[in-house]
């Protein structure tokens, strides 16, 4: 182990990233192949309808499937698959970014606080659990109330209530890692505190965190979806799914499509993450193979 | 024991101090002047004047901040700033309603999710496992609202079973019943599919160990090995997961008393946001973190009760 002193060659690290690739199982394929096809979607949405997705038509308004329109169109006339392609846009932007950033920011303080221990550690972890001791959607509800339901207020909403559970994971994993004995020769080898907790420990703690943030992407469109149908998400006439499924909701004695669309979208982005969460969680912990 | 109770409670308090403080802070950092709010903005500036008087909004803040403290931990949370009604009874009006909702939620996720992960794990990689795991993966995918929309698709309106709204003025018993049965039904599928994937990999786990292999081999009848001995040992993790997700069920309550119009915390805590009712606001989150507070205390004392072996220190 206190080969790590030196790092690998670099033809070694890409076999082993290869490798990885080949390991990946089908249910990690499946929800790549879904967060891909929806990701492009979201990206080409001009190229794949001709219709734009906050253009009211008062001539077809609620007109079922078909005739003209893929999937119809809501109660202002705007067509439904247009708005279900923009609005992959807000979903996918909001679900991966405060994602990251709560990733970002959790492992490094979920970190630090392993790493360092004692009065460092109780604050912060203490800190990190009066937010765990609360409903993340409520949270999340309240923040976006007050803060406003920009994006970039949303994306900090989500983040904030996803932090604490990487700081835990990543504070478990380091405690675990810490007095391991290629970080004992570290220390050995005079490394500094930070040398040995970024590049020779957070690699050991990475695969797990990455597990992580993938269920937690699912939970962030979730929780993203919920907002909006409850009315604090991203203002009208921006087609957001959970909006979309709002305004279905509004109509459902009538036309019961509007709702359903937007539904199945966020079930299909939402379990495609969690796909790729268990499916890697697999790859990276073999142990746990029959949890999923 | 007792001391293990007390230490716990004692933490207890000091997240809820932490909340509060939090609370506190935010209300107060946040623009707009309460005083204003409550009066509206044509109010004239004496009896601005007078209100912040009247609220305190003119002491020190630390002064403020005490006796804010102080009457919440005696359960006095203030008035509502819209109705000007005690917040405290207005909770406990509505609270009644999510708790019965999230705890018949609670049972029934139970009764449907252990017997389908303890049957996935007896026919391992068979075809009950995977349908089991396709369900359960799409249980915990589908949000509570688009739950409850598609059980009122199906069940309120196609079929006409159940009523479209929950609104909690049902006068029999069985209407009662009625009004509930899809609300609790849309949350209860998502505490299912947690519970079953739980159940799941704990049995898998304690089957494979020694002493399932010794009872099974010295005659004990199959059905006893998987019910009791086995499930028995996975109680824990059953209740760690039911414990975590009580809390979440709690939150995600508000999405379905939305959809089916029903009363309780999540259609009162949209109103003291709408209204910026701040008062109510700062009232509800104590309520909500006092519930989860509450119910990982009970979480810990239920492992006591399952495995003898476990001491409280």
């Amino acid at each position: 182990m206190t080969d790590m002193a030196h790092p690998p060659a670099a033809p070694a690290k890409r076999r082993a990233r290869l490798g990885l690739l080949r390991r990946l199982n089908l249910s990690t394929w499946i929800g790549l192949v879904i967060v891909v096809a929806l990701v492009l979607a979201a990206i080409f949405a001009p190229w794949l309808t001709e219709y734009s997705p906050s253009k009211q038509n008062i001539l077809h308004q609620l007109s079922p499937p078909g005739d003209g329109h893929l999937l119809g169109t809501d109660q202002y006339g705007r067509d439904i698959w247009a708005r279900l392609l923009y609005g992959a846009r807000y979903s996918l932007t909001i679900g991966i970014l405060a994602i990251v950033a709560a990733m970002i920011v959790g492992t490094f303080l979920g970190m630090i606080a392993g790493f360092l221990g004692g009065r460092t550690d109780i604050v912060l972890m203490q800190v990190m659990d009066v937010i765990l001791a609360f409903p993340a959607l409520i949270l999340g509800l309240a923040l976006v109330a007050l803060i406003g339901a920009t994006m970039g207020n949303i994306i900090i909403a989500i983040a904030f209530t996803a932090t604490p559970a990487f700081a835990r994971i990543a504070r478990a994993g380091v405690m675990t890692q810490r007095d391991r004995e290629y970080a004992q020769a570290c220390r050995a080898l005079g490394f500094s505190g930070p040398r040995i907790l970024f590049r020779h420990i957070m690699p050991a703690i990475l695969p797990e965190v990455m597990v992580m943030s993938s269920l937690w992407m699912a939970t962030a469109v979730r929780t993203e979806a919920s907002l909006a149908f409850i009315g604090l998400g991203l203002a009208p006439p921006t087609p957001t799914w959970g909006g979309m499924v709002r305004e279905g909701y509004d109509n459902i004695l009538s036309s019961f499509h509007l709702a359903l669309a937007p539904s199945i979208a966020i079930l299909l982005l939402v379990l495609a993450f969690n796909l790729i969460g268990d499916g890697l969680r697999d790859v990276v912990d073999p142990r746990l193979k029959d949890a999923s | 024991m007792l001391t293990f109770i007390l230490k716990r409670l004692g933490f207890a308090l000091i997240t809820l101090i932490c909340v509060l403080t939090l609370v506190f802070l935010v209300v107060r950092i946040l623009p707009g002047d309460p005083a204003l709010v409550i009066l509206g903005d044509q109010a004239s500036p004496d009896s601005v004047a007078a209100l912040r008087d009247r609220l305190g909004l003119n002491d020190p803040i630390l002064v403020q901040y005490a006796s804010f403290l102080g009457r919440a931990l005696q359960g006095d949370l203030g008035n509502s700033m819209v109705t000007g009604r005690p917040v405290t009874s207005e909770i406990l009006n509505v609270l009644p309603y999510t708790l019965e909702l999230t705890f018949a939620a609670l049972v029934l996720g139970t009764v449907l999710g252990v017997p389908a992960g303890v049957w996935a794990a007896v026919r391992r990689n068979r075809i009950p496992d995977y349908l089991m795991r396709l369900v359960s993966l799409i249980g915990l995918s589908l949000p509570a609202f688009v739950a409850a929309i598609i059980l009122m698709m199906v069940f309120a309106i196609h079929f006409g079973w159940f009523p479209v709204i929950s609104a909690g003025n049902a006068e029999t018993l069985t209407e009662r019943l009625r009004q509930m049965a899809l609300p609790t039904l849309a949350l209860a599928l998502i505490m299912m599919a947690y519970i079953t994937r739980v159940t799941r990999s704990a049995m898998l786990e304690v089957l494979s160990q020694d002493f399932v292999r010794t009872a099974r081999a010295k005659g004990v009848s199959p059905s006893r090995v998987v019910w009791t001995h086995a499930l028995g040992n996975c109680l824990i993790p059953i209740t760690t997961v039911v414990g975590l997700y009580l809390g979440i069920l709690i939150g995600n309550s508000v999405l379905t008393e939305i959809v089916f119009s029903r009363p309780g915390l999540g259609k009162l805590i949209l109103t003291a946001l709408t209204q910026r009712d701040y008062t109510l606001l700062q009232g509800m989150i104590v309520v909500y973190t006092l519930m989860v507070v509450v119910v990982n205390l009970a979480t810990d004392l239920t492992y006591g009760l399952l495995d003898p072996r476990i001491q409280y220190k």
